[in-house]
């Protein structure tokens, strides 16, 4: 690629992100509802710490560690939709067509949602970090450095979910958009966020074993209760990551060429 | 394009069709609904694949190479919109980055003088009126400066006055740039005026083609409008008895 054409395809990446930053930087609901729901989770889980540490040493050894949990399940979450709901926006808007017809590429876009996602998952993971702090002296970054590691695991399987998500929505349309919200929650049972994955039923812990997220909050259970970061975990997540981004980006790369055939790219709207 | 063909399920909504568009002119698409305009320039645009057939834009493979030509060209249509809570300029920057216009700003600058865009560039575009809203459509399709210009319904929300104004404005762009139009209209008006030749479809084929001109003369009308009607209707044999009989159409 030559200098000039990389400097068109950043400038088209930017144009993918700037229409969307456009939208999130003008309104302020729209920030504060990012940060709201991790935050009122965060509380939630904090007042359950609270009432049940006096009489359990788990916790008492621990107080971080439900708060710690529900914040990086909130990376898993924010990731995904960051992807998924960008995507979500370009239907409603109709403008599908606009951007396919523009010289704009598909990894380019893809590369566009990602970035967006991080943003998204920055502000609204961000902000219920800073009241966590602010209301119960809890840092999250008191995990060290292998919260990094954390963060990013959580954040690409994220990005994988949201890859998958917007295919459905290139397949199904609009009628699919409660998959943007609700299609996290079906890996939550097996992700292990508050409980180990020793816990499941033998075919749910075979199921758990494929799903990064199970070995990032194994992990993090080990540095918050033993203080002992298993870089076997991290390796093992971010390899299952690698696999799944591979899939989402298949699986959208075909439902683009799908709807091209079907004709909807031009048509596809509220 | 070459024998093109798009089938959907039980449905051959474009039947084989080929034809050129000559470099500089402006060639208008017409039928009535159903006919296989949005779908045969969809399939120029790239955003739908032909079930059989060649494309060739601007002498590159549509189907291989789509993203050698993009840059190129550009469109409007009824079936897209622009993002709603954006402003016009908002809109205009973001296509501009997206077509790797030089100097934007200058550039939107220019649309926004030439389409009177100037009072409504700070507001959201889904506040705009429908014509407003075609106006900055058109600015958008604009604004790299495109050789191929493909033109779905173009004036179809305007008053007279504007649209004669958009019109006017299309056709000087034309004639700076030396661009190549494809237009898909039902005001007859609007393609006596700026189209040098028609192609008439009707159940996905093309079933007559020539200039406004000479296919007012062939069809024995007045205006594009009677011959319009003729052909949309099937009714050619009986408007014009003879016709097909003495190898006068097609």
């Amino acid at each position: 690629m030559t200098r000039d054409a990389l400097a068109l395809s950043l400038r088209r990446i930017r144009a993918v992100c700037r229409r969307h930053m456009y939208l999130l930087l003008r309104s302020w609901p729209r920030l504060v509802s990012m940060a709201y729901y991790p935050t009122v989770t965060m509380i939630l889980w904090a007042f359950v710490t609270l009432y049940l540490a006096p009489t359990n040493s788990f916790l008492q050894s621990a107080p971080g560690f439900f708060i710690g949990a529900v914040l990086l399940w909130d990376v898993l979450f924010r990731g995904q939709l960051g992807v998924s709901l960008t995507f979500v926006e370009e239907i409603y808007s109709r403008n599908l067509g606009n951007l396919f017809v523009s010289p704009l590429r598909l990894h380019e876009l893809v590369i566009g949602q990602l970035a967006l996602s991080v943003l998204r998952t920055l502000i609204g993971v961000g902000g219920a970090c800073l009241f966590a702090w602010l209301l119960f002296r809890y840092s999250i970054f008191s995990m060290g450095l292998p919260l990094v590691a954390f963060f990013s695991g959580l954040l690409v399987f994220g990005w994988a979910i949201g890859l998958a998500v917007s295919a459905m929505l290139l397949r199904f349309g609009l009628g699919a958009e409660e998959l943007a919200w609700a299609a996290i929650f079906l890996i939550a049972p097996v992700s292990g966020v508050y409980y180990p994955i020793d816990v499941l039923p033998a075919p749910l812990q075979a199921i758990a074993h494929m799903i990064p997220a199970a070995h990032v909050f194994e992990g993090m259970r080990g540095v918050l209760l033993r203080g002992v970061f298993d870089a076997t975990l991290l390796w093992q997540a971010l390899g299952l990551d690698a696999v799944y981004l591979v899939v989402g980006v298949v699986l959208f790369a075909l439902s683009v060429q799908g709807a091209r055939r079907r004709g909807t790219l031009l048509q596809m709207g509220e | 394009m070459r024998d093109l063909v798009k089938r959907y399920a039980r449905v051959e909504a474009v039947a084989g069709i080929s034809f050129d568009v000559r470099a500089g002119a402006t060639t208008a698409l017409l039928g009535g609904n159903g006919a296989g305009k949005t779908t045969t320039l969809s399939m120029l645009l790239g955003v739908l694949l032909p079930s059989g057939g060649s494309i060739e834009v601007l002498g590159c493979d549509m189907l291989r190479e789509r993203h050698r030509v993009l840059p190129r060209l550009n469109f409007t249509s009824p079936y897209v919109d622009l993002p709603k809570r954006l402003t016009v300029r908002e809109n205009l920057s973001v296509f501009a980055d997206l077509y790797g216009v030089a100097r934007p700003s200058t550039r939107i600058g220019e649309l926004a003088a030439e389409f009177d865009l100037g009072a409504i560039l700070r507001r959201p575009y889904g506040e705009l009126s429908a014509g407003q809203r075609t106006r900055v459509s058109l600015a958008k399709a604009l604004l790299n400066r495109p050789d191929l210009l493909l033109l779905d319904e173009p004036t179809a929300s305007l008053d007279p006055d504007v649209g004669d104004r958009m019109r006017s404005y299309l056709e000087r762009y034309q004639k700076d740039s030396g661009c190549t139009m494809l237009l898909a209209s039902h005001n007859m008006g609007e393609v006596e005026r700026m189209c040098s030749d028609v192609l008439m479809l009707r159940a996905g084929r093309i079933v007559d083609q020539g200039s406004p001109a000479d296919l007012i003369m062939r069809y024995g009308r007045d205006t594009m409008e009677e011959v319009f009607l003729d052909i949309a209707r099937g009714t050619v044999e009986e408007a014009t008895p003879g016709l097909r009989a003495e190898g006068m159409l097609p």
